[in-house]
Order: structure tokens, then sequence, then C-alpha cells
């Protein structure tokens, strides 16, 4: 579960990124976060993988309190959150196989444990078969798809994609929103922040929508149509 | 850690330094070059010491005897003056040796060679394990029974020189080794920084994904440690090299052949353990100090 409880953030630079947000995910929820540039959604999402501390308020994610979180607990946290970036942060001279190995091994994990969980992970997102291929072989829908598979390799309960198809034209965009919807289905909390307003209007999922670093609404739709109450 | 990712962090730091080539050739070249200016250095000052010890072997303190003891009695002191503390050797000149020594270093005065041997006397070249406690030892010896207060002939000035110059030496070189290995770990820092850098983004990857910054900084730690020691073997052998070149040179030249360089089969067991430890020191201290920054995610 997800919880943050009027939290602000400051930069030193004294920018106000959160104002007071104030935002729950239960476990197994599909959640879009949308908002115009400088919203907050950036911040939002570096606040819940440890990345910056809050300046104040409380943060809960999977069962850590992210306020004055010990160093070394932080990898401990990401192990339960699957991130997905907009431009997919595969290693380019290493093949599909070695980037699902190089992230299993980073967390330690062993030869036996890698040669199970790497093609069931690749199977899911349909790209066993490409196992062998280096990122710049594959289609840019197909990258984001190995970077979702590489997300899910050390079973996350949840998965967090900042602009997954910022770069994929509208029909790949679709098949990466499906598929996180298949994840989403099979028990993983997706938190997708994006602002591709077609795309998530074609999803009956709920959406939080920020402005100036504060929840403005909230509910199932585009933009709070039925919005909950703050 | 266990042994498959020992394995794994061995293989990664290999791989690492064989992928990116041009960058570990350059930080091997550079930690060569820092270890022989370090080496060089340390065994001019070795050579130096060397001398220095020869010069001060040279340094003897004379004890005269008394007049009224015989040649016999005055042997018999040999014992005593050998257990007095910090005496490494005692050579007897009776005075009969004492007087022709005179005679033939003053050959050319007729007025000397007529000296009697009992115009001199009894005496003993001493040799001191440590010139700086010379005048400790002048007056233990002017205790000894059969010498007497101010019957020592003692060179301390010329001994405080000697310490003095051996003190500055030993400064120096401690100064400027520790400067060059600051200099070395810093520039390899510098060089590693540079292959860290074409690999940010997989640190950013590896902490993405929740590796503890212990496994992300093994690899590199690997790395620094293989840059290291082939850059200790590298530089061992052109030292060596530039060693004998050295002292074959200094053997055929005509006006510095009175230098004893010490030979290098005497010092190399040093030589290879310094530098693999420098080498290692070098290797690891600036992977480590490359890797700081891109930890901080």
């Amino acid at each position: 579960m997800i919880r943050l409880t009027d939290v602000v953030k400051e930069y030193p630079n004294g920018v106000h990124a959160l104002n007071g947000l104030t935002m729950e995910i239960q476990d197994g929820e599909f959640v879009f976060m949308v908002g115009p540039s400088g919203s907050g959604k950036s911040t939002v999402i570096k606040v819940l993988i440890g990345e910056v501390e809050p300046t104040q308020g409380r943060v809960m994610v999977n069962g850590f309190s992210l306020r004055n979180i010990k160093e070394r607990q932080i990898p401990l946290l990401r192990r339960t959150v699957g991130v997905i970036f907009q431009d997919f942060r595969l290693i380019e001279h290493k093949s599909v196989y070695d980037n699902m190995v190089f992230a299993m091994r980073a967390v330690g994990a062993g030869p036996k444990e890698i040669k199970k969980r790497i093609p069931y992970c690749l199977d899911l997102v349909g790209l066993a078969n490409k196992s062998r291929r280096l990122p710049s072989e594959l289609s840019g829908g197909e990258q984001q798809r190995v970077a979702i598979a590489r997300a899910l390799l050390n079973n996350p309960s949840t998965i967090i994609a900042d602009e997954p198809t910022g770069n994929l034209d509208p029909a790949r965009s679709l098949e990466i929103m499906r598929l996180l919807e298949r994840i989403n289905a099979l028990g993983t909390t997706v938190l997708v922040v994006t602002h591709e307003k077609d795309l998530v209007e074609r999803f009956d999922k709920r959406v939080v929508m920020l402005e100036r670093g504060r929840v403005v609404s909230d509910g199932i739709g585009y933009y709070g149509r039925r919005a909950k109450a703050q | 850690m266990s042994r498959h990712n020992f394995a794994y962090f061995a293989r990664e730091g290999a791989y690492n330094m064989f992928s990116h080539g041009f960058m570990s050739f350059a930080a091997i070249g550079i930690t060569v070059a820092c270890l022989l200016i370090m080496g060089t250095f340390t065994l001019v000052a070795v050579n130096a010491n060397a001398m220095l010890e020869d010069m001060e072997s040279t340094n003897q303190m004379l004890a005269f005897v008394d007049e009224s003891l015989t040649e016999e009695e005055a042997r018999a002191l040999e014992d005593d003056l050998l257990a007095v503390p910090n005496v490494r050797a005692v050579t007897f000149i009776s005075n009969a040796q004492a007087a022709e020594e005179f005679r033939a270093r003053y050959e050319d005065e007729e007025l000397f060679q007529g000296l009697p041997d009992d115009n001199f006397r009894h005496r003993f070249a001493i040799e001191l394990v440590d010139i700086g406690y010379m005048s400790e030892t002048r007056e233990a010896i002017e205790a000894v029974p059969g010498i007497g207060e101010g019957n020592v002939n003692a060179y301390e000035d010329e001994a405080a020189g000697f310490i003095t110059l051996r003190n500055v030496a030993g400064v120096v070189c401690v100064v400027l080794i520790a400067v060059l290995l600051v200099v070395s770990v810093f520039i390899i820092a510098n060089t590693i920084k540079l292959t860290t850098f074409d690999r940010r983004d997989e640190i950013a990857i590896m902490k993405m994904v929740g590796a503890t910054n212990g496994f992300i900084r093994w690899p590199f730690v690997y790395e620094g440690f293989l840059i290291g020691l082939f850059s200790a073997v590298i530089g061992f052998f052109l030292q060596w090299g530039l060693y004998e070149a050295v002292a074959r040179s200094v053997a055929s030249n005509d006006t510095i052949n009175l230098i004893n360089v010490v030979p290098f089969q005497d010092l190399w067991g040093y030589v290879a353990l310094i530098f693999a430890a420098a080498g290692m020191v070098i290797g690891v201290g600036g992977s480590l100090s490359a890797i700081r920054r891109f930890l901080l995610v």
C-alpha cells in the first residue's frame, strides 16, 4: 500500500514541488496520475522510491516509512517497487537476457533463480523469442516491454511507470497499457504517471490529478469527472 | 559474500577492465608512471642511506689507554670496552703500531721520524652501533678503568652532521612519497571516474532495482585492484630494468664509480611488496573515490 499524508517537498533551490499532498493507493489498485508540467508528478515518484526525502509529512510505501528512512533500507524498499521510465533505460551493449541478468544479479539473485525467473517474465511480456537481441534491434514498444519485464523480475508488489508511453506511437502505447493492466490483474499495484489524455480515457481506472503539488481531483475517469471527496 | 557473488564481482571487474580498454590502459599507464617515480625516489633514498651507513661506520672513536699500563694490561681492556653499550667493534692499536702509522703519515718530515714508540700510547679504535649516542658512549668508555676522563677522541660534531643529514633525507623521502601517493590516487580516481561516467546508467539501473551500494562498489573495487596489480607488475619490471641500467652506468663511469650501488637482488623483495601494496592502494582507492559520487541517487 502507498500512503502520502500532508507531504511537502521543498528543494534546496526554494522550489515547492509538493504542497501538502495527500493520497492513498490500496494494494492491487491501478491508478493513473496526471497533471501539467511542474505539478509534482516526478517528485512523487522520487519520493516513493526514496530518491528524495520529503520535507514534511508522512510517506508509507509497502510497509516502509520514508520519513528519515535509513540509507541501508532504501535498496530493500526499491526491491518492492518496479520502476519503468519513458526512455526504457536498458543497457545498450547487453542483450535482452543479459539486461535481465544484470538486474537480478544487482539484488544478489543466484543462478538457479535467474534461470527460472527471466524466461517467465519475458514470456509474460511476449518477448521470450527475442532474449538474445540487443535493445537497438528491438522496436520502442518492445524495448518498453523489456523494461517492464525487468521491473517484474524481483516480484515487486508495486509497479510505478513514469510516462511509459512517452516515446511510443498510439498503437504501441495502448499495447503497453494493456500489458500493465494484465500485470495489475495478477495482483500487482500499478501507478502510471502520464499526460496522455486520450490513452487514460480508454481505461476505466482511477485517475489522480495533481496541480501545484496538490491533489485537485481523484476519481474514476479522466480528470476526476467522478471525483472522490477530498 | 556468497560464492557466486564473489565470482560475479571478479568476472564483472575483469570484464569492465578489458571492455574499457583505452581507459584501463590510460589508468595503468598513469599508475605505472607514479610507481616508477615513487620507486626511483625511494631507491635513491635507500642508496643514499646505505652510503651514509658506510660513512658512519668509518666514523670511529679513539680511546687512549693509561700510560702506566703495559701492552698486555692494555689489551685486556678489550672485553671491558666491548661490554659498553652501543660499541660494535674495538681494534687494539699498540703504541708501536701508532708510532709507525704516524711516521708513515709524515714520512717527509725528518723531525718526526726519530720519535720513539714510548711517546705514543696504546689505544683502541672503537666503532659504534649508532653514532647518535656518541656522547653517552664516550662517557661510558671514559668510565672504564684504564681509560679515564678526557682520554677519548670522539668526533661528535661530524656525527651530528651525519645524523642531521640522515634525518632530513628520511623526512624528505617520506613527505615526497606521501605526496606522490596522494597525487597518484587523485589521478587514478579521475581516470577511473571517466570510465565510471560511461557506466552511470548501469549504476542508476542497479540502484533503481534495489542493489546495495556495497554490491555496486565491488566490481569497481575488483577493477581497481586489477589495474593496481597489472601496474605493479609492469612497474616492477620497468623499475628493475631502469635500476640495473643506472647501476651499470655508475659502475662504468670513471668519475662516480666510487659510489656503491646496492644490488637490486638485495632489494627486489621490498620493491615487489611496496609496488604491489602501493598499486592496489592507488587502484582500489581511486576506484572507491571515483564511484562515490555516482552512488548518491
